[in-house]
């Protein structure tokens, strides 16, 4: 070959040194040159998409994380709050949200006319300002110190989402124009509420912690509650499919013959691992809820499903590590006079754990960032409503998940939901980019290398 | 040995769930993406006032919420369905296949459907007879049925700009369609004497001729959203031209980017609606299992809750939000109080 590929070649002319490239010589350079020119142009447009995400992530998100709130001293009437007089926790229960709410109005009134600020608006459009959550966060307070009534609080209270876009720029004059929730001199009484230090832009550690809200109150909205069905639906994951997926893997690996069967089970676990996930969150629905008559919404059921959607991961990279452990540390196990499983479990184990971790944090991390199945078992909607307040609840009462609870939001009507589903996807990619850090430490400080 | 531990808990898990599965506490309510909005409201109020646990409110649309709705009767059911159209013979039938018998039918108040566009382009005075020339599969032409020719309004109506038609209707799936088709492209339909000219050619079939009115033309023109209205809001973000049908209440959330057409001369409000002078509106409405009630904790508190007056009065938060409330309220309240489910008849 070499013989041939020589004589083909034409010889160097007289005159010519390798030190004066010829023309072919400089087009091979040159596409050469050219190669590692769209090698660069990918990879800074790679980096370009990133840039672009990342701004557009955390600049609409980032206002998520601050929140206006309004602070208000609010006298507790006790002949509003509790007729009978008697302090009776019943008695108190019987006023609804709406019998708070005129305290609410009387409150903003007298802090107006405390602070000499002109204004023509009626109390009822001065208390607009204030988040329709406040009056429930008036009667939690009363009905966890009943010996509060009578007496004249501080309380601070969200103020509404419109007031909070206005300070945020997301709200104009202009925008407002036909806006039936709030109007010009609203903004104006705002404004000066602002300078006189009543109305505050603040961190808003609710968001991270709080539950989900309705729609006409999505300044109160959180991701709280469903980060913490997010962490439910993990343990379950976490708790079935890395013993199941550990045990496939050691007994395919280490104890099965080759035969055909063992083959057909490799085949289609690898196909399982490129199932889209809807198909697991239809499975789940047929199985786990109407067979076996598991609850709706409940992140076990959830965690059931991604539990299918995890396995194949987590064997095939199991497997990998399992694969890169050398025959010879078996072999010299072997030769002691240990058992196949004790060979398994006391050498080849413990040198592939690392590999193990990785794959199934990758897997984990996956897990965490699906919404597809999680629509069909029910976890989309108004449901991340009550923190759980056990294990068993965690596990079986209704909640969300955060991709699932962004999605929510990001389909309702309120524009300031949209900011809240931008916010969450930053929280949600740090727990993801953590995940994966995590995993790319693991595999450097502990993987074995032969 | 940590893989025996594992799987201990995995079996704890299974136990725990055998056991809690017997006891649901709180209501599950799905259907509907126009009444979820006022549902979660409800559900909210419902959570902070009364000792049960919040609701739980899923989206999916009338058509799919019924369907789950009429899967039988059990904890792992839902007990209310949301709906922004009224239940159909065919649902009913397949619910009593199925085992749910006894329906409560509440109507909680009305909406109104809109025609919007991008707040700074073209005003629109539409009538319904614009939209079934703009968007019918077929129209009649000189007494000839033909494929739809029309593509800007202006050769819909000499009246309007010349802005290419492109419209964004809910899907099928969503109660929105179905009234949309009826009171909208059916009324254009009758309007513009063309029903007689397809019934005319259907050999006097009235069916016939009211399902070759509301086929809609499948050339791009007419785009079917099957997501929510923030999908058809995106599409009007990036379609200038484009005109969505919106729930009254999303509009009103968005007049910083939306501007409402009239329809036959009126601008829908939640006062015209209420007056019955903007055409285009339908009932929303709920349904409850009446063998659930006794059985799931708050079920009936949450469903009287609902149809209340500082709920749904014309001063309470529903309204607030874009409800148009129901004059007959009351009768409402009656009905779900003493349990009155629907007639056998239908």
């Amino acid at each position: 070959m070499t013989d041939i590929s020589q004589n083909g070649s034409t010889p160097r002319k007289h005159g010519e040194t390798l030190m004066k490239l010829t023309a072919r010589t400089k087009r091979r350079n040159a596409a050469e040159r050219r190669f590692q020119a769209y090698g660069i142009a990918a990879i800074a447009a790679g980096l370009l998409m990133l840039a672009i995400l990342v701004v557009n992530i955390v600049g609409n998100g980032y206002g998520a994380f601050t929140q206006t709130f309004v602070t208000l001293d609010v006298t507790l009437d006790a002949a509003k709050l509790d007729k009978k007089g008697q302090r009776n926790l019943d008695d108190i229960k019987k006023v609804s949200t709406f019998g708070y709410a005129p305290l609410i109005q009387k409150a903003i009134e007298a802090k107006v006319a405390a602070l000499g600020v002109k204004t023509d608006l009626k109390p009822k459009d001065m208390a607009a300002l204030l988040s329709k959550g406040a009056p429930a966060q008036l009667r939690d307070y009363v009905l966890e110190h009943p010996d509060a009534i009578g007496k004249t609080l501080s309380f601070r209270f969200l103020a509404n989402s419109r007031v909070d876009g206005y300070l945020k720029g997301r709200v104009t004059r202009h925008s407002i124009e036909n806006d039936k929730n709030i109007s010009v001199p609203q903004l104006d009484l705002t404004d000066q509420l602002v300078k006189a230090g009543v109305i505050e832009k603040t961190f808003n550690s609710e968001f991270i912690l709080g539950s989900d809200a309705s729609d006409q109150r999505p300044e109160a909205a959180g991701i709280g509650t469903s980060m913490l069905g997010s962490l439910f639906m993990m343990l379950v994951v976490l708790a079935l499919s890395l013993p199941i997926g550990v045990a496939a893997s050691i007994f395919l690996e280490e104890f099965a013959p080759k035969a055909w069967w063992t083959d057909v089970i490799e085949v289609n676990i690898s196909n399982l691992a490129a199932v889209p996930s809807i198909v697991f969150g239809i499975l789940g629905l047929a199985v786990f809820i109407n067979y076996m008559n598991q609850p709706m919404s409940a992140p076990l059921v959830g965690g059931l499903v991604l539990t299918l959607m995890t396995l194949p991961t987590i064997i095939i990279s199991t497997r990998a590590a399992l694969k890169a452990v050398p025959p010879s540390i078996r072999d010299a196990a072997l030769g002691v006079g240990a058992s196949k499983m004790q060979a398994v479990f006391h050498h080849v184990l413990p040198l592939a754990a690392p590999g193990i971790l990785t794959g199934t944090i990758i897997g984990l991390a996956q897990a965490l960032g699906e919404t597809a199945p999680l629509l069909l078992i029910g976890m989309v909607g108004f449901i991340a409503s009550n923190p759980p307040d056990s294990l068993a609840a965690g596990l079986m009462e209704p909640n969300s998940a955060m991709p699932a609870q962004i999605y929510e939001w990001a389909k309702r009507a309120d524009p300031a939901f949209y900011e809240r589903a931008w916010g969450g996807i930053i929280i949600l990619l740090v727990f993801l980019v953590t995940m994966n850090t995590l995993a790319v430490i693991l595999r450097r400080r502990f993987e074995r290398r032969w | 040995m940590s893989f025996v531990k594992l799987t201990v808990s995995a079996l704890a898990i299974g136990a725990v769930s055998a056991t809690a599965a017997a006891a649901r506490d709180q209501v599950q309510i799905a259907g509907s993406s126009t009444v979820l909005p006022y549902a979660s409201i409800v559900a909210e109020a419902f959570g902070e006032n009364f000792d049960f646990p919040t609701p739980v409110v899923e989206s999916g649309g009338s058509s799919a919420g019924l369907k789950r709705f009429c899967e039988g009767v059990g904890e792992n059911t839902i007990d209310i369905a949301n709906a922004s159209r009224r239940i159909k013979d065919k649902e009913i039938k397949t619910c009593a296949e199925n085992g749910v018998t006894d329906i409560i039918e509440v109507r909680i108040g009305y909406d109104g459907i809109v025609f919007a566009s991008d707040i700074n382009g073209n005003k629109f005075e539409f009538t319904p007879a614009d939209w079934y020339k703009a968007l019918s599969d077929k129209v009649v032409v000189d007494g000839k049925i033909v494929d739809n020719p029309n593509t800007t309004w202006k050769d819909v109506n000499p009246a309007f700009p010349a802005q290419p038609i492109q419209a964004f209707v809910p899907g099928t799936k969503h109660g929105t369609r179905e009234v949309f088709e009826d009171k909208v492209i059916l009324a254009g339909c009758e309007a513009t004497g063309d029903f007689d000219a397809f019934k005319a050619a259907n050999g006097d079939d009235k069916k016939a001729a009211e399902k070759a009115c509301i086929a809609l033309r499948t050339d791009g023109k007419s785009v079917d959203i099957d997501g929510d209205y923030t999908e058809t809001l995106a599409r009007i973000g990036s379609n200038k031209d484009g005109i969505g049908v919106f729930g009254l209440a999303f509009y009103e959330n968005n007049t910083d980017k939306l501007q409402v057409a009239t329809m036959s001369g009126v601008v829908p409000s939640t006062e015209t609606i209420a007056s019955g002078e903007y055409p285009v509106s339908r009932p929303l409405q709920f349904y409850i299992k009446k063998a659930h009630i006794g059985v799931i904790p708050g079920l009936k508190e949450f469903a009287e809750f609902f149809v209340s007056d500082e709920i749904a009065g014309p001063d309470g938060p529903l309204a607030a939000y874009g409800l148009v409330s129901d004059p007959e309220l009351a009768k409402t309240q009656e009905a779900v109080a003493d349990e009155v489910v629907m007639g056998g008849n239908m």
